[in-house]
């Protein structure tokens, strides 16, 4: 009898891995970022919109805030940009924007036709602040605590709806906690 | 016939040799002025995943991330890092899945233990088989026929 149900247990057993496998909701590019738990990496570098001003994460420290890595490059930051417009018009955590791989100019002209949501934007211009952050693609979009830590991590567009699920509950989380 | 062989034998051999050359970076200027640092930089490049195509290695790897990844290592090395705190600045930052040869600890156990898992699982259905049909008749023998 085993000699039939064997096969037959494993055939289900590969099934379920399979399908867990094969889910297409599973990004199969994103990563647990070892960040998460962490203190958030320092930027300091000089705003999109005028390479006179700096941008530093120092100052937000002391409020929840969110760091949204993008480019001019990449479609999805296109999709996501509503989302993120929204959201900023909502006030609830300030944006701050990290340009990627990109060029000044372009990302101006971006924010310039498509509006500006971000606090401050600024612009990586050889990557190292990426490398810091561990962000492999974009868009990524890191969320930070008072205690400036990281502690969430979404790699994917932005949409309402994971603005209203995965943020929304954790910023209120972070507030709760107080220090 | 002889002569044949031994012109396949020298093509094979000359075939394995190119293989056998070490990859070129891709970085035109990016060769190291001292060649041990080199080598270190190749091999720790070679066991460095680049995260975007993330079945290449950041030596191997054309797109961006991968040549900041490669300058961050030259660096690193110029600066006096050994290969260990190269590896450390790369986990702590893409996390494990960073490295082609994660080092051996709880968490990647099963992976490294896996092939001799399946192995031992292997060598047991064989021993099973083996010994089932050693019970069996021998009916697939030639029967003997009239003398």
């Amino acid at each position: 009898m085993w000699k039939f149900l064997l096969p037959f247990a494993a055939f289900i057993a590969l099934a379920v891995l399979f399908a867990f496998g094969l889910n297409p909701k599973r990004d199969i590019h994103a990563l647990p970022s070892p960040l998460i738990g962490k203190p958030a990496p320092p930027i300091a570098l000089t705003d999109v919109m005028d390479p006179t001003r700096p941008v530093n994460n120092a100052e937000f420290k002391g409020q929840v805030y969110i760091v949204n890595v993008w480019g001019t490059w990449c479609e999805a930051c296109r999709e996501e940009h509503a989302a993120l417009l929204e959201i900023a018009r909502q006030k609830v955590v300030p944006i701050i924007g990290l340009v990627y791989q990109d060029q000044r100019d372009k990302a101006k002209l971006w924010l310039e036709q498509l509006g500006n949501p971000y606090a401050a934007v600024a612009f990586d211009t050889d990557g190292r602040t990426a490398i810091d952050w561990g962000v492999y693609g974009a868009p990524e979009t890191f969320l930070v605590d008072k205690r400036g830590t990281i502690i969430y991590k979404f790699i994917s567009p932005m949409t309402p709806e994971v603005w209203r699920r995965e943020f929304l509950p954790r910023i209120a989380a972070a507030r709760g906690a107080g220090a | 016939m002889n002569g044949y062989i031994r012109a396949a034998l020298l093509i094979v051999l000359a075939l394995c040799a190119l293989g056998g050359l070490p990859a070129r970076a891709l970085d035109a200027n990016g060769q190291l002025e001292d060649p041990a640092l080199q080598a270190r930089f190749e091999h720790i490049a070679k066991d460095l995943r680049c995260l975007v195509c993330q079945n290449e290695s950041i030596a191997d790897s054309n797109v961006e991330l991968a040549a900041d990844l490669r300058r961050q290592v030259r660096e690193m090395l110029v600066a006096g890092k050994s290969d260990d705190e190269i590896f450390d600045f790369m986990t702590d930052r893409y996390g494990e899945f960073v490295r082609f040869n994660p080092p051996l600890d709880r968490k990647t156990a099963l992976i490294w233990g896996a092939p001799f898992i399946v192995l031992l699982l292997g060598v047991v259905i064989i021993i099973r088989i083996v010994r089932g049909r050693s019970r069996m008749p021998l009916d697939d023998e030639p029967s003997p026929g009239p003398l």
